[in-house]
């Protein structure tokens, strides 16, 4: 049982550090000019709430499986992830707004998100990864 | 004469000026100074670079003619009325320099031909007709109240503007004088040496360009002919030449004062006398020879210069206690400081009113930046109509390899053949072309050509600037018609001004135009040619809406003129008994987008209420009882449609403009979007009603004549660069960033101002000068692809009161507005105004502590920064900012749109309106204008203290023009201006004064018409007495005073210095 759930955690993890690190490479790509900030932003937000429901798994899993150290690890992730997409403006077009993507360091500030993301998921992947081969 | 085989070419071109010139030459002494042209002409084709002598065009640019130097980036009084004077006491340089050959007699026909022979002939004075046809404004119509100033300083300034005159006032007829790159002003044919074919790549069609030289002439041309002596500086005799025409034949000169582009190019003038420089003036003291190489060096020799030149401003160094001198406000217009370089680098900088920095001094550091709290950033107007403009025609546009960075004024070539970059250090080779100046004909002179010269410039681009071929002009209306509309009666004027102004609408044979009404369907019309009247398809399936038919909706202008003309006269009719309410405006615009995508375009939308219907449809959010407050209001739009829609238009090269007539709420933050990132704008008029409401009638009429017949770029893009270690962060503005630092910008505008704002990303500690460069690719009207390009150059320091000195307190107080108007939008409202008065405690408590070294009482501010609290203040009480008003919210956020759009010198009209006393308006101190005399009253500061029952006060903000009235006014005014018997008889709504035969009558019309022309637009005049309801309006602009809910302009300072002192 205990198996199942990280390994269900693990490839869920997978999934998400797949996504974090295409989010990567679309802003990289917008920042260096090989796409524009429209189809940047309508291919990533595709994925926000994927990844959104994706983490709340993990999370939600953890939390009926009683692990309360991964549990409390993950819930701050999981509240920005959620908090983020709640407070985007009615008029914006989603967590990534084309119009706004380039004003006030937006770009860096998605890409440092995605990258301190990507460094949490790979945190989780080795320790969901340990916690199957102790068991 | 050396060259007798090879004059075909030019021999056509002149042909062309010539013939203008006998056709409209409106010069009395025209004649005499042809001929004396072509003496010129004769005596001096090639030069010769052996002889010593002063050599002009190979001066360094440091010897500079103390004459051009003061003309330069006028804007400022002094220099335009400097222009006007007699040659004699302008320039009284040239004759000491040249040993007597250039004389000082405005004639000088007979002395000229013999003692001084000119160099090739190039710069002729005075033998260029006026050519009043600007591309964009050739309709004979709009002269007096469309576009100001592009017609007026035009006229003869001196022979150098003739010629750049000439590039850039291109007929519209006339394809030859569209594409040939510089044209030299003799009137004469056969007598100029012609220009190498290669920078002529749409050569005159004019007799024999069989003859036209290969480009390799240049070369040939500095051998000497035998009868050539060495040629003095055309530039004096130029001045000498073309002064005395400008005095008494362009009686409209210095109303560019203030305004208008540099009335003389900095490029052409480097050749002047060298007394400047105090080398003695005498010819024989310019080494002789090919002089290698004098392009003025960029840099750290010049630094020294530049730092001494601080101290020849000691009023700028002046520390000010606020709280002591409170009357800081100037009675002249606050002009932008000059950036601190030396001369001859500011001398080619960029005008300010078309591109300014809020430090004219960069900070080294971003630390040093964080430390001065200042924000750091460019304000920019860069489709402003120029008076003068150079266009380059150019097989080959030089730019950097590695950046892209179009060559500049500021770029440093190395030797002939090499520049290096100002933005990236690249060293790049200069093409062979660029080795050729058309301007003096002489070869190897890449530094002298007209985009070293020139910080703006226009370039023909060649066809590797198209993504397709360019778009004609396409124009679109969309008009709402449901019974709302119908009931505004706003058909009737816009029908009208459309008719009127049909053959005044920018395009050329190839302009298309359609028409959509809605209502709760959507209205088609076929204006197919050979119908015998429009016809209309209506289209009720607003889900799912489609093009009714293929085409015949979006017609050829002259085509299908009489069926436009029909429908136009038909359109207000046809709807008066409609009893329709709802509004379908998404519908419509998506069915408009549809129209118009292949082709792209501009669409005008007129609106006059809430959208109802369809997709796009909107609630009303604004509660009445919360407009005062600043909390909670609805600045944010509420549905992503219209942001969507105007990214699709974006995409397919179409810009919305938005005209709302509306008398209820009709969620503008949400409307607005379909301009902002389409780069269209938005017009509001409030409560429009075409009896209620003649004002705003009126109103409409003039913004609509305006807007109708104003320049237009289609299919436009544009891209700042800075120098590296810069990099620019946020955008301001009405369009989208389609990348990094690429604007896109389907329609561009001369109205249309922008902002950026920029951070130092890498320590600038190994460069002493940075520069930005915006360059704006668009179509014109006529269908050229063309690129305008401006370039600034500033210094960088390294201390914090250099910085605080360089302030351009304006610039800031824009910049801050752009920024406090996304502040409210993202945050709130009263974040917004908290970091509008922070941003000035921050900045003023930093000068405090780190600049200052005594701690003395009082509110410590830099000269440069004086201004800065009222401004301030003033944005506190401006329509965006302001709180216990009862600003609708619409108004409000038109407001913010205004901010966000209008280009600066606008912006601070309208938040800090210009006040003055005209009721006792003297010639004392009055501009004078060959023939006209300008009363120049001082600027009042904007108190109620300063107002008086006996007096008229004139406020000018920008977009409106105020006569206050007072209670017991002078019998004399209200009679010898206003034409009225006593005050009760003042009309409650008067826009017009009665041009009455009084001294009186006539300065006050005068100094009126000297302000409208000051700017594109016709701002109206209103006679405001005490019992008017623009009163309230007039009196909120009182920014110095206390209202219920906002602080004095003392109190504030107050407030400020208890911030600043803890």
């Amino acid at each position: 049982m205990e198996a199942m759930v990280f390994l269900l955690s693990l490839i869920d993890c997978c999934a998400l550090i797949f996504l974090s690190v295409y989010f990567i490479i679309t802003l990289s790509d917008l920042e260096c000019d090989y796409i524009n900030a429209r189809s940047c932003c309508s291919k990533l937000n595709k994925w926000v709430i994927p990844e959104l429901v994706g983490h709340t798994i993990v999370t939600v899993l953890m939390l009926v499986s009683l692990h309360w150290f991964i549990f409390l690890l993950n819930l701050p992730v999981a509240t920005w992830n959620i908090y983020r997409f709640i407070m985007v403006p009615s008029g914006n077009m989603g967590v990534f707004d084309p119009t706004e993507i380039h004003n006030r360091g937006q770009l860096k500030s998605h890409m440092k998100e995605a990258m301190i993301k990507l460094g949490f998921y790979l945190l989780c992947f080795f320790m969901y990864l340990y916690s199957i081969l102790n068991d | 004469m050396s060259q007798p085989g090879s004059r075909g070419a030019t021999a056509g071109l002149q042909a062309q000026n010539g013939a203008a010139a006998a056709s409209g030459s409106p010069y009395s002494n025209g004649p005499v100074q042809n001929a004396l042209m072509s003496s010129q002409v004769s005596a001096g084709q090639g030069y010769d670079s052996q002889l010593p002598g002063s050599y002009p065009h190979l001066m360094p640019a440091k010897s500079l003619n103390p004459f051009s130097g003061q003309s330069n980036y006028g804007g400022s009084q002094g220099s335009a009325q400097t222009l006007n004077r007699p040659p004699v006491a302008s320039n009284p340089v040239p004759p000491s320099l040249h040993s007597g050959p250039v004389p000082q007699t405005p004639l000088p026909a007979s002395q000229n031909p013999a003692a001084t022979p000119m160099p090739s002939g190039s710069f002729l004075p005075g033998a260029n007709p006026p050519l009043p046809l600007n591309w964009q404004y050739n309709y004979p119509a709009t002269g007096s109240q469309t576009n100001h100033f592009p017609h007026v300083a035009q006229p003869a300034v001196s022979g150098t503007t003739n010629l750049t005159r000439n590039q850039q006032y291109v007929s519209p007829g006339d394809p030859s004088l569209q594409t040939s790159f510089i044209k030299s002003g003799s009137a004469l044919p056969l007598q100029n040496p012609p220009l190498p074919t290669s920078f002529q790549p749409g050569a005159p069609p004019g007799p024999s360009p069989a003859g036209g030289p290969p480009p390799v002439r240049g070369l040939m041309s500095q051998k000497p002919p035998p009868r050539v002596v060495p040629p003095p500086s055309f530039n004096s005799s130029i001045n000498q030449e073309a002064t005395p025409q400008l005095t008494n034949q362009n009686p409209k000169t210095s109303r560019s004062v203030g305004y208008a582009y540099p009335s003389l190019p900095p490029g052409y003038q480097n050749t002047a006398p060298p007394s400047a420089t105090g080398m003695p003036p005498s010819s024989l003291n310019y080494p002789s020879g090919p002089q290698a190489f004098t392009q003025t060096p960029l840099g750290a020799n010049h630094l020294n210069a530049s730092m001494s030149g601080l101290s020849l401003h000691p009023e700028g160094l002046r520390v000010v206690n606020l709280l002591q001198e409170r009357n800081m406000l100037p009675s002249t217009p606050v002009q932008p400081p000059v950036p601190n370089l030396h001369e001859d680098i500011q001398k080619l900088n960029c005008n300010p009113e078309l591109f300014r920095c809020t430090l004219t001094s960069i900070p080294q550091t971003q630390a040093l930046l964080n430390k001065a709290k200042l924000p750091l950033g460019l304000l920019l107007h860069p489709f402003k109509d120029l008076v003068q403009l150079p266009v380059v025609t150019s097989s080959t546009i030089v730019r950097c390899r590695s950046c892209r960075t179009y060559i500049n004024p500021f770029v440093s070539f190395l030797d002939q053949r090499r520049w290096k970059c100002n933005l990236c250090y690249r060293v790049n080779d200069v093409p062979e072309e660029f080795m050729y100046n058309p301007l003096t004909r002489v070869y190897g002179e890449p530094h002298r050509r007209p985009e070293v010269q020139n910080a703006t410039i226009e370039f023909m681009a060649p066809s590797e600037y198209m993504l397709r071929p360019p778009q004609p002009p396409v124009y679109l209306f969309v008009l709402d018609v449901s019974h709302n509309a119908v009931e505004t009666g706003y058909l009737n004027s816009v029908c009208q001004s459309l008719l009127d102004n049909l053959d005044l609408l920018p395009g050329n044979t190839r302009t298309k135009i359609g028409f959509i009404t809605f209502d709760s369907t959507v209205h088609f019309y076929s204006l197919q040619e050979g119908l015998s009247q429009p016809q209309m398809l209506i289209v009720s399936d607003i889900e799912d809406v489609f093009i009714p038919m293929p085409e015949n909706l979006l017609v050829n202008l002259n085509e299908s003129k009489e069926l436009v003309q029909d429908l136009l006269k038909t359109l207000p009719q046809m709807f008066t008994k409609t009893l329709e309410t709802q509004s379908a405006l998404g519908p419509a615009l998506q069915a408009a987008f549809k129209l118009m995508s292949p082709t792209g375009g501009r669409m005008s939308v007129f609106q006059t209420q809430l959208p109802t219907l369809g997709v796009g449809a909107l609630k009303p959010r604004e509660e009445p009882n919360q407009r005062s407050s600043a909390k909670e209001i609805h600045l944010t739009p509420s549905t992503d449609f219209y942001k969507k829609l105007a990214l699709d238009c974006s995409g397919q090269q179409v810009a919305v403009d938005l005209f709302l007539l509306s008398g209820q709420y009709s969620d503008l933050a949400s409307l607005g979007c379909i301009s902002r990132y389409s780069a269209g704008s938005v017009y509001y008029y409030p409560s429009y009603h075409h009896q209620h409401n003649p004002v705003q009638v009126q109103k409409l009429q003039k913004e609509l004549q305006r807007y109708l017949t104003r320049k237009i770029g289609f299919e436009a893009v544009m891209r700042i660069r800075c120098t590296k270690g810069l990099s620019i962060h946020t955008f301001h503005g009405n369009f989208f960033v389609r990348s990094t630092d690429l604007l896109s910008l389907p329609n561009v505008n001369p109205d249309a101002g922008y902002a950026v704002q920029m951070s130092v990303e890498e320590s600038l500690t190994d460069t002493q000068l940075v520069s930005f460069q915006s360059a704006l690719l668009y179509t014109s009207s006529k269908g050229e692809r063309r690129i305008r390009v401006h370039t600034l150059c500033l210094p960088v320091v390294s201390t914090l009161n250099e910085v605080f000195l360089g302030a351009d307190v304006q610039a800031i107080s824009g910049l801050l507005a752009n920024m406090a108007v996304d502040r409210s939008v993202t945050a709130s409202l009263s974040d917004a105004r908290d970091a509008l008065v922070n941003a000035v405690i921050d900045s003023l408590s930093a000068y405090r502590s780190s600049v200052l070294s005594s701690q003395q009482p009082g509110l410590m501010v830099p000269f440069s920064l004086r201004l800065f609290p009222l401004f301030v203040l003033a944005l506190l009480k401006q329509k965006s900012f302001q709180t216990g008003t009862n600003a609708r919210l619409d108004e409000r956020i038109f407001a913010m749109c205004q901010v966000k759009n209008q280009p600066l010198v606008h912006l601070m009209l309208t938040t800090h309106p210009s006040l003055y006393r005209v009721d006792s308006l003297s010639d004392e101190g009055a501009l004078n204008i060959s023939d006209r005399t300008i009363p120049q009253p001082p600027i009042l500061q904007l108190s109620v203290e300063k107002l008086s029952r006996d007096g008229a006060f004139l406020m000018d903000a920008g977009s409106v023009l105020m006569l206050w009235v007072g209670k017991n006014c002078a019998q004399n005014f209200l009679s010898q201006v206003l034409g009225v018997q006593n005050y009760a008889s003042i009309p409650q709504t008067m826009t017009d004064l009665p041009e009455l035969d009084t001294p009186e009558s006539a300065r006050t019309i005068a100094f009126i018409t000297w302000l409208r022309e000051q700017r594109p637009f016709f701002p109206i005049l209103y006679v405001i007495r005490d019992e008017s309801p623009m009163k309230a309006a007039f009196l909120q602009n009182m920014v110095e005073d206390r209202t219920e809910s906002a602080l004095s302009y003392y109190e504030f300072l107050l407030h400020i210095q208890q911030q600043v002192n803890k």
